[in-house]
């Protein structure tokens, strides 16, 4: 008995964290969200294209991916192996959490996929269109609450530029931060909140069956298959994406660095790849080399801007 | 068709001999990795995802079904046997069913929770079945106030089953308010209380704390009695089995544990935890034998783990029929929907009728394999117990180390345990209890981020937390819960009440 109890632990731990792997990709998230799930996403499509025999994934959840990027920075040094997933919720989550490690002390390698954000109301709303929104928003700023992601995420943000957009002191703006899309969705299903603010993924089920009236998108143009304007076309110069890149360890070569470049290419091309962007409504927004770096200079300065405009950072 | 033919159907597809080995592998690994403190059923799942891309959606959603339930059950295994929670919705279940175990009704106490499990699962898989969309309704009307309320009435009951000294019990609950209170504040995105230590950022984990609390602190505790240690265990005196009178003072808590985790489960900020403190406060208050509570009452073990296995079903109620996620692993199950191109949503159970009658009749099969995998066990289980014990304590130590750094590799988190096993060694010293330190930690933030999110809807404005009915009727319910053992004391009826507080440990 006691060796079968024994051996049964040593089973379960040798079995978890498998052996030696082509790639690990952490995933700074629990298991469940977005980055988990694109992390596991490049495992299954990497393996079946035969880009990497062996990939694993190591989920080190926390503070929007800041202790992730910390265990990373300083653990994987010089590791061409290592993989890390982040994104747009993490250049917020570095400069809310005045995290020491930033995107600076890994090698960003690709952005890989995005999401635009909407807005949306219950069906029963007396809120009918975005311009009804920005009326009640400007009457008295607090009287409307916006439900949505975590704080200083791109729910957040996004709410933030819409009041700034309309003229309204984006400090004011009534933000109620739900740990995680679900708790958001039941709030503004119940009508808590005066309107919800996430990624369209989240709201698409509960907007087909006729729960959720869409407002506006945070595209640059209209979306096929969603009926709804831009935030552009209802008078708001707003356009915001909810990234997820790649990125590789600190201190790689730059024949190393060129190997990972060459291998996520591979994967963003591949047909796996593609035809999961699609049943999980993810938008291909491949962007590597100097391009991307460029890219995402520019969106940590406006992340910076915007989060000090909201109060969040000083 | 009629409900009742899909679910015929879905037991028919469920049914097929592949479709059993699904869930047969689904339980077993789900109550393997359950019995590992820290590693819970949703990393599980993850690790699964990839084996089951070359499955169909049916065969996969099953074993997935199987492991969650195998996860929740597997669990409490180890509460009982070895006072190691294995996940956070069975650290209730420790505190009655390790006295048990110690008594030499660790048999008797495994039974109750297999077969309360058994119970509460087919009933809360046949709501599910039934009533999903009516459930659901109630549940979106549960909104931050109507949390806040349940938050009052969970921490006003609770609080009755504290030990034997209301002070001291009290004490343990700030300790785990306070440190509930570590991390980054999800409303405004701010530190609290991390001192700069990064590892600090994400709070406390409530399985570190609990691993830490219950089994490091115990260890040491009993270490440090050295040759003198009282208490000798018996592995089995009396039956193995349940006894008639088990049965007849068991039947009632599976039953209230399920009405009461079934709809906690089901509510998007509910939670398994929530379900099962109430359903040990309900059980102490309707206790016929409320003396042997803290002593080993077995309906202490049967409530909790029936109202654990019923939340678990709840939970599927938001993500069949509304999309909604409200756990770790029904996130990681929505992404399996999404992987066959599913949406589960409102129009799920319209498109896909087949795969959800299926998941539905899967989960039955799951609930009668676990019964069938684990009551045979019982009888070995309870023989860990006669392991002497120096090999006992220190293969408890090995492994809660082993789980906590399993769940989160980090040399942080293994010293967070050992400093928090060191707190509950000296706290048992003093006789402080121990599980209101957890209750903090878990109910702590949900209340405050509750009563926050309240008032910033409504601007800062108090009345609205009794201004909806349900919040109103909770905060009643709480208020003579608070005041009635007062009175009663005041009436001189107070050493009815000494007698019915009782320590855990």
């Amino acid at each position: 008995m006691k060796h079968f109890f024994l051996a049964s632990i040593l089973a379960g731990a040798i079995a978890l964290p498998a052996a030696a792997a082509d790639y690990t990709i952490m995933a700074p998230a629990a298991p469940g969200g977005g980055w988990d799930q694109t992390a596991r996403t490049m495992q299954t499509a990497m393996q079946q294209e035969k880009i990497s025999d062996k990939v694993q994934v190591m989920n080190v959840p926390g503070a929007g991916g800041t202790i992730g990027i910390a265990q990373f920075a300083s653990q994987q040094k010089g590791n061409p192996n290592a993989l890390m997933v982040g994104g747009y919720v993490m250049v917020g989550a570095i400069l809310t959490n005045k995290s020491p490690v930033t995107l600076k002390d890994v090698t960003p390698i690709a952005r890989l996929t995005g999401e635009y954000e909407v807005i949306v109301v219950p069906a029963a709303s007396e809120v009918k269109t975005m311009a009804d929104l920005v009326e009640k928003l400007k009457a008295d700023p607090g009287a409307v609450s916006w439900g949505g992601g975590s704080a200083g995420g791109t729910d957040h943000i996004t709410a933030g530029l819409v009041a700034k957009a309309a003229g309204v002191d984006p400090t004011k703006v009534n933000y109620i931060a739900f740990s995680g899309g679900g708790e958001a969705l039941a709030a503004i299903l119940g009508g808590q909140v005066t309107a919800g603010i996430s990624s369209y993924g989240e709201f698409e089920g509960q907007v087909k069956a006729g729960a959720l009236r869409v407002l506006a998108i945070s595209s640059d143009e209209k979306i096929e298959g969603i009926d709804a304007p831009t935030l552009k076309e209802s008078g708001l110069d707003v356009v915001i994406q909810n990234w997820r890149m790649v990125a590789a360890a600190p201190g790689l070569s730059d024949e190393q660095k060129a190997a990972v470049t060459a291998d996520i290419e591979k994967l963003a091309k591949s047909k796996t790849w593609q035809d999961n962007l699609k049943t999980k409504g993810w938008i291909d927004t491949y962007l590597a080399g100097p391009e991307f770096e460029e890219q995402l200079a520019k969106d940590i300065t406006a992340t910076e801007a915007i989060l000090k405009d909201i109060g969040l950072v000083k | 068709m009629s409900t009742f033919d899909f679910l015929m159907q879905g037991l028919v597809s469920a049914m097929e001999p592949i479709n059993l080995l699904y869930a047969l592998i689904g339980v077993t690994l789900g109550t393997m990795v359950g019995v590992l403190p820290g590693i819970g059923p949703a990393t599980t799942v993850a690790l699964l995802l990839p084996v089951t891309y070359q499955l169909d959606p049916t065969g996969s959603l099953i074993m997935f079904a199987g492991i969650y339930y195998g996860g929740m059950y597997g669990g409490s295994t180890t509460s009982i046997l070895l006072n190691t929670p294995g996940e956070s919705a069975s650290i209730i279940t420790a505190l009655e069913g390790n006295k048990m175990a110690r008594a030499g009704r660790g048999g008797p106490a495994l039974a109750t929770s297999a077969i309360g499990s058994f119970v509460a699962g087919l009933i809360a898989t046949l709501a599910l079945a039934f009533v999903a969309p009516y459930i659901v309704k109630l549940a979106l009307v549960f909104g931050p106030r109507e949390y806040f309320a349940l938050m009052v009435l969970a921490f006003v009951t609770v609080s009755s089953a504290f030990g034997n000294s209301a002070l001291r019990g009290l004490t343990s609950l700030f300790i785990g308010l306070a440190l509930s209170l570590v991390g980054i504040d999800q409303l405004t995105g701010q530190n609290r209380l991390s001192f700069g230590v990064p590892d600090l950022l994400d709070g406390i984990e409530v399985t570190t704390m609990a691993v830490a609390m219950f089994a490091i602190g115990e260890t040491l505790f009993i270490a440090a009695q050295g040759a003198q240690a009282p208490d000798k265990v018996e592995a089995i005196r009396g039956s193995v089995w349940m006894t008639a009178k088990d049965w007849a003072r068991s039947w009632k808590p599976w039953l209230r544990g399920t009405v009461i985790g079934f709809p906690i489960g089901a509510m998007p900020a509910g939670g398994a935890e929530i379900g099962t403190f109430l359903s040990y406060a309900a059980e102490k208050r309707l206790s016929n034998h409320p003396e042997e509570f803290g002593n080993g009452a077995i309906e202490g073990v049967a409530g909790p783990e029936a109202a654990n296995n019923a939340s678990a079903a709840g939970t599927l109620v938001p993500l069949l029929t509304l999309g909604l996620p409200t756990s770790a692993t029904a996130a990681i199950m929505l992404a399996g929907f999404q992987q066959y191109g599913l949406q589960p949503g409102p129009l799920l159970f319209a498109t896909n009728p087949q795969l959800v009658w299926g998941l539905i009749a899967s989960l039955l099969i799951a609930n009668l394999m676990l019964l069938v995998l684990n009551l045979p066990l019982v009888g070995l289980w309870v023989r860990l117990l006669t392991i002497p014990k120096p090999w006992l304590y220190s293969g408890i130590l090995v492994f809660a180390t082993l789980g906590t750094i399993g769940a989160n590799p980090s040399v942080f988190e293994l010293g967070m345990l050992l400093v928090f096993g060191l707190v509950a060694y000296v706290m048992r010293v003093f006789d402080y209890p121990i599980a209101p330190v957890i209750v903090g930690l878990i109910l702590g933030p949900l209340a405050e981020q509750q009563l926050r999110r309240a008032l910033s809807i409504s601007q800062g404005d108090v009345t609205t937390l009794v201004q909806s009915p349900i919040a109103a009727v909770l905060l009643g319910l709480a208020a003579i819960a608070l005041i009635l053992p007062l009175v009663l004391r005041l009436r001189g009826r107070g050493n009815v009440l000494t007698q019915m507080a009782a320590s855990e440990d």
